[in-house]
């Protein structure tokens, strides 16, 4: 069974992405920072390396005070942002000052409660305009994602959803059906951060996935080393990198030039992965 | 200070806090609604609950509901609750009317329903029995909880002694300080308890780690949530392991008085004890429900944990409801002298019957607990838990209010022992 692909318009930035990583054959390179961690200009240099590194896609994790689907080093980044003073609104103003030098698709990371507070549609148009592309939500399922669905689609936002390896096939299906963008497959049950290994049955659970959907699958959760990039760049559109790279900037509180310093060796060396 | 000082002190005072305390008056309740058509399939009450989770948690909460649904329509898993609630909790517990109570107030009869005679010392093993038999059910070999007051955490780590389960209680760091007795109680029973550091260090963050470990450990571990809080269908499944304690009560005031009460309280941190006593009172619209929440030090922002004085509707852990935030959506600091309360969110039928106008809510300060707190221990010789002690001290303020033929009941939902060293600390007794 295979579903039509429901992708954005073709000029949307993600989509651009996509087709093109799946004609070179190159699987993208999706990095998730903290916005805002540890300070808003020291996250916004961490952008720009991670860009000159050659990220495909930046994911923005906007802080929250209860993160409960991050692990500790996700937790701790958004509790540094939040205590430097960062908020919705300087999140939104860090993807403006990426959108002055970039146009690399930005895709926030957030939790319903920072959507749903300062109203939905309104939330979406003001992200819109600062250029972000999309949304993940990662405690709204499909079933609770009616009204936000709709106002992305007004305003042509992604809304990415995840599929877990809990997930049985048939509710694969009915993700696939609301999500636009891509889909993000977490590579293990559990909360962000970094692994020593990737779960083992990781190709036959993208393969099954590919059988029911067209659309771009990245693949992420624990990601850390080359050879994971690489294990996965050759079944999934995208690797996605996230506590790997958070914890070169949580490695050095007070040393903004040498985290962001250790943040592009350890993107370059990731990218390498798949380069 | 001596405590006979500081009581005397309590009972002038009482007058004064009366003042203070937030009191709305009876009003004409909504329309009835069926109880029992809360929730819908998905979990929603009204605009409230849902399912507000992590992908990895969906399927794991669908299979819950489902076991849930097939072991309620089962008569062995009805017979083996019942077995558990009568022989190894205690139930069904005594309605007690409190006579001096009543002659002190003035006013309207007290009853005490008195959950603090259970088992564990609260009406949390009620949950907790039902929810450790369907974890068996569905083949779990590991249980995880999240306690604040450490009530639930010890009711837990009692069932999965009694049936052999590894048990992991995650709690506050905060908590595990003002509650050490419990920590040691539940170490004794088996449970592995675990500190978390991260927040504000108590109930909410002891949610947050306890979720997080079931996202890990989905597939063997059974999570007992404690109160009528979180995703689908725990609200529900929660509501309905302590409707028992309504069901009880209406017969027992039924035989005791002949007729329903007039004004029924209860505290309502998450909410499980109030909801478990006002469920089966929803329909009878003569009778008047009150919630009450922490007021803490007073309603100022971080001050307090009355969600309905300074909340808005919000999502955290699972559930759609009203909840302390900034207007960012950041999740508010709390503060309650109890840490049974001391929580943001509230649960979302609370909500519910909130804006439908059929269920009150008030608050009580910190002040006002510690005066309820020994008012209680000195008329009636019993010793309240200090959540409890909220609904006491809106009932000391209200009674005297009342007709002394109208009759007030009180959920007493626990035991104070657990309370006596830091209301030792908080009393200036050394």
């Amino acid at each position: 069974m295979s579903l039509r692909p429901k992708t954005l318009t073709m000029n949307s930035r993600i989509s651009q992405a996509f087709s093109k990583g799946r004609q070179s054959g190159r699987p993208l390179f999706v990095s998730y920072l903290c916005a805002g961690d540890p300070t808003f200009d020291v996250s916004l240099a961490a952008c720009r390396a991670l860009i000159n590194a050659g990220a495909d896609l930046l994911e923005l994790g906007a802080p929250f005070s209860d993160p409960l689907a991050d692990g500790l080093t996700n937790q701790l980044a958004a509790q540094r942002a939040l205590e430097n003073g960062m908020t919705q609104t300087r999140v939104l103003e860090l993807v403006r000052a990426i959108r002055e030098f970039s146009e690399v698709p930005i895709v926030l990371y957030t939790y319903y409660n920072l959507v749903f507070a300062p109203g939905e549609a309104n939330y979406a148009r003001q992200a819109k305009e600062a250029g972000v592309d999309g949304f993940l939500v990662l405690d709204l399922p499909p079933e609770e994602a009616a009204s936000w669905k709709k106002v992305c689609a007004d305003e042509e936002l992604g809304t990415v959803f995840i599929i877990a390896p809990t997930t049985p096939p048939d509710r694969i299906a009915k993700i696939s059906e609301t999500a636009t963008g891509f889909l993000y497959y977490v590579s293990r049950t559990g909360v962000t951060g970094e692994r020593a290994d990737l779960s083992a049955d990781l190709s036959d659970s993208v393969a099954q996935i590919r059988s029911i959907t067209d659309l771009p699958l990245v693949v992420g959760f624990g990601v850390s080393q080359a050879e994971h990039v690489a294990t996965i760049g050759q079944v999934a559109d995208g690797v996605v990198v996230g506590s790997a790279l958070v914890n070169c900037l949580a490695a050095n509180p007070n040393e903004p030039e040498k985290a962001v310093a250790a943040l592009r060796a350890k993107a370059d060396e990731l990218i390498a992965g798949i380069a | 200070m001596s405590v006979v000082r500081s009581f005397l002190i309590a009972i002038r005072a009482l007058g004064d806090f009366a003042e203070k305390m937030a009191l709305t008056t009876p009003q004409q309740t909504a329309t009835p609604i069926d109880r029992y058509s809360l929730p819908d399939a998905a979990g929603h009450f009204g605009q409230y609950g849902g399912m507000y989770v992590p992908e990895t948690l969906m399927t794991p909460l669908f299979e819950l509901t489902k076991a849930y649904e097939k072991a309620q329509a089962d008569p062995k898993f009805r017979e083996e609750l019942a077995f558990m609630l009568k022989q190894y909790a205690g139930r069904p517990t005594e309605l007690y009317f409190a006579e001096r109570l009543t002659e002190h107030c003035g006013g309207a009869k007290i009853y005490l329903k008195r959950e603090d005679g259970l088992h564990t010392g609260a009406h949390k093993i009620n949950n907790c029995i039902g929810q450790a038999i369907l974890a068996k059910r569905m083949g779990k070999k590991r249980i995880i909880a999240e306690t604040g007051a450490g009530q639930h955490g010890v009711a837990t780590a009692a069932v999965c002694a009694k049936f052999g389960f590894e048990c992991v209680v995650y709690m506050g760091a905060v908590d595990m300080e003002r509650q050490a007795l419990n920590v040691f109680r539940m170490r004794l029973m088996g449970a592995e308890v675990r500190g978390v550091e991260a927040g504000q260090r108590t109930l909410k963050d002891a949610v947050n780690e306890a979720m997080r470990d079931w996202v890990t450990n989905c597939r063997d571990t059974h999570y007992i949530l404690g109160s009528a809080l979180g995703s689908h269908p725990y609200p529900m499944m929660v509501r309905d392991f302590h409707k028992v304690i309504g069901e009880e009560a209406k017969r027992q005031i039924l035989e005791a008085e002949g007729r329903l009460p007039d004004e029924m309280i209860a505290c309502v941190g998450g909410g499980s004890n109030c909801i478990g006593l006002f469920f089966e009172f929803l329909e009878d619209v003569d009778v008047r429900l009150v919630g009450v929440e922490a007021g803490g030090h007073g309603i100022e922002q971080g001050q307090h944990a009355a969600r309905f004085e300074g909340g808005k509707v919000g999502v955290l852990q699972g559930s759609k409801t009203f909840i302390l935030q900034n207007s960012d959506g950041q999740i508010e600091l709390t503060h309650s002298v109890s840490a049974g309360l001391d929580y943001a969110a509230i649960g979302p039928e609370h909500a519910f019957y909130h804006d439908r106008k059929r269920i009150e809510y008030a608050y009580a300060t910190d002040d006002d607990v510690m005066k309820a707190f020994q008012v209680l221990s000195r008329i009636e010789g019993i010793i309240p838990a200090l959540e409890s002690t909220h609904a006491l001290a809106y009932a000391l303020k209200r009674a005297p209010q009342m007709d002394k033929d109208q009759i007030l009941v009180v959920n007493l939902s626990g035991r104070g022992d657990k309370d006596v060293q830091q209301a030792m600390k908080l009393l200036g007794v050394e």
